[in-house]
């Protein structure tokens, strides 16, 4: 048992090494201007999509719990942050910009989790597709409101007008600091999921009357996984919120859930590792395809019913990097990433280490 | 004998207008084995179901260790120390073997989520203690070689023993097997019959069997009740119920009773 404990606090190190030398090529990338503006702001879009995916994964693949509201604390936590923003300018509180940012997308989160909650706590009394269209039903309540919000640039809930989109907020979001944002995300559901916590919250996934039988008491489980993904897309909403510097409360449509879904079921059900590859490559992808523009979204939707054809379980089932495999990783194909200098890849690929690395 | 670990006074549950258990009364002492045996749908399971608070009785109260349990969730009856197993089994199947128990070990850990997350040394030192124990349990059951294996691969009489496994990880007093030997060939039940008398050796613990098997149920039981259309119609030592005429009654059918009973 020693010698195991041993090997995996040695395998954290390794992945630790792994995360840093990828910030290092992501640095090295932008800082030599090796990549143009529009490259890193996929890279930026490909972080929120991993927040959003892995922490998705937690409640649809580890807990078992098809939700399709994601996007509704997503945008909670966007229009909380913005607004935060706002407030902090307003009345000039002067602050380093990075603190500002932290401040205020962890603000985001707070407030999203504290949705999360609420909502929750009597939808999760559903299962299967009955929680499914609760939880559309709330992230649509949560759109609709938001477009008439006053603060949020609407009319004011009586009107019923729509809302106009909410300007002006500071663009603070730097790729280094998302960046490390990620991994610490990607990182706690790393731990959670490997504790006593994670082994209750697939226990409940594999079998709810045989684990509240064992002693789980399972309401509280599901509210607290619910509570912590509605945190973490309040996290990435926050981020989105102070990347774009505007936002409409179409980003909290069913439409946009449904497309984290996808990266979810793509990448394997109850793999956070997966969730991170399908996140990167179905953000990029349609990127790559701009070349054919007309016929992108084709060749998008085709893809998809191919893997899901060839591939049902997702992309890496439930399976996550092994150790060995991690530092195969981190010693083979890590120099072909720095040398090939596609930020894009390199991303993918470095966070993949990041997985592999939290993954034990 | 002092406070039985088990008393039962007129529990009783009503769905609509049918009266699926009435008037249940049991005791059960510290390392006592009692059988409960009925037809089907006699409200065996019912009666499982009431004792795990699964279902809340309409009528009546029971107690654990003098605690009163009525209106209790059922995972705070598990903690409080009855655990079960059930007649379909159900383990965690996409878990491991040692997972399965480790899930039900989960409220000895103290650890919080600070604990998991920063990976504190009470975390370490908890886990490794709960996988050597988990190991010793599974040893019992002689499991111990399949704790990395997926619980869905596990051959039938394994799943079954693990179910009993990971109900012991709850560290109950009282434990529920549900017709643990269900669908197992003569060697298993034997087997299931030898891991039955260990753990109530080994942990003093109580526990209460439904079984059909009636020469599993005559060989190991202390005591028998028999329940018929939710009443308990006999309750004694194994060879009273063997020749209790109203249980036999019950099993096969009377012929008299049937007969009369449509003459009339």
């Amino acid at each position: 048992m020693k010698k195991s404990m041993l090997s995996i606090k040695q395998s954290y190190i390794v992945c630790a090494i792994g995360v840093v030398v990828l910030f290092g090529v992501l640095m090295g990338v932008c800082e030599t201007g090796a990549v143009s503006l529009y490259v890193k702001g996929i890279i930026m879009t490909c972080c929120i999509a991993v927040i959003m995916t892995t922490s998705l994964n937690l409640t649809i693949g580890v807990l078992g719990q098809l939700t399709l509201g994601c996007c509704g604390f997503e945008a909670i936590g966007a229009y909380s942050a913005a607004l935060f923003s706002k407030l902090l300018v307003a009345n000039g509180v002067v602050m380093n910009d990075t603190v500002r940012f932290l401040l205020v997308t962890v603000a985001g989160g707070l407030v999203a989790c504290i949705f999360g909650v609420l909502i929750g706590i009597p939808a999760l009394r559903l299962h299967g597709d009955y929680l499914a269209i609760i939880t559309l039903g709330f992230g649509e309540i949560i759109r609709v409101i938001i477009q008439n919000l006053k603060v949020a640039g609407g009319e004011g809930l009586d009107k019923g007008q729509q809302g106009q989109a909410l300007i002006g907020i500071d663009r603070l979001a730097n790729l280094y600091v998302v960046f490390w944002i990620t991994v610490v995300t990607v990182v706690l559901l790393f731990m959670f999921a490997r504790s006593r916590y994670g082994r209750a919250v697939k226990a409940i996934r594999d079998d709810e009357i045989a684990a509240s039988a064992s002693g789980i008491n399972i309401t509280y489980m599901k509210v607290l996984v619910f509570a912590i993904s509605a945190f973490f897309a309040g996290i990435a909403g926050g981020i989105f919120a102070q990347y774009i510097g505007a936002l409409t409360p179409s980003m909290a449509g069913w439409l946009q859930s449904i497309n984290y879904v996808i990266m979810v079921v793509f990448g394997g059900m109850g793999s956070l590792t997966g969730s991170i590859v399908s996140a990167i490559g179905l953000t990029i992808l349609p990127e790559l395809l701009r070349a054919f523009s007309d016929y992108r979204m084709l060749v998008y939707s085709v893809v998809l019913v191919l893997i899901m054809i060839f591939r049902p379980q997702g992309i890496f089932g439930n399976w996550e990097f092994s150790l060995p495999k991690a530092i195969n990783r981190i010693f083979y194909p890590k120099g072909k990433k720095g040398k090939n200098g596609d930020a894009g890849k390199a991303e993918a690929t470095g966070v993949e280490e990041t997985k592999e690395a939290k993954h034990e | 004998m002092s406070e039985p670990i088990l008393r039962a006074e007129h529990l009783g549950i009503t769905f609509g207008g049918l009266k699926a258990v009435s008037d249940f009364n049991m005791t059960i002492g510290k390392g006592e084995l009692v059988g409960l045996i009925g037809p089907n749908g006699a409200g065996k399971t019912t009666v499982f179901n009431l004792l795990t608070g699964v279902y809340q009785p309409t009528e009546g109260e029971f107690f654990l260790d003098g605690k009163r349990m009525n209106g209790k969730k059922t995972y705070q009856v598990v903690r409080a120390g009855i655990a079960r197993t059930f007649q379909n089994i159900r383990l965690f199947k996409q878990m491991t073997v040692e997972e399965n128990v480790l899930v039900a070990f989960n409220e000895s850990f103290t650890y919080k989520m600070g604990g998991a997350i920063f990976r504190t040394p009470r975390f370490w030192k908890q886990e490794s203690d709960m996988h050597a124990k988990a190991i010793d349990l599974l040893r019992i059951f002689n499991l111990e070689g399949l704790a990395n294996t997926e619980a869905a691969n596990l051959p039938y009489g394994a799943q079954r023993k693990l179910e009993i496994a990971r109900a012991l990880a709850t560290g109950m007093k009282l434990l529920l097997l549900d017709e643990p030997a269900a669908g197992m060939n003569p060697t298993e039940t034997e087997d299931l019959l030898n891991c039955i008398n260990t753990i109530r050796d080994r942990f003093g613990i109580a526990i209460l069997l439904i079984e059909h098997d009636m020469s599993l149920v005559m060989n190991v039981c202390q005591r028998i009740q028999v329940l018929d259309y939710g009443r308990t119609i006999a309750s004694g030592l194994p060879e009273e119920i063997a020749n209790n005429p109203q249980v036999i009654s019950a099993y096969l059918g009377s012929d008299d009773d049937t007969d009369s009973e449509e003459e009339n």
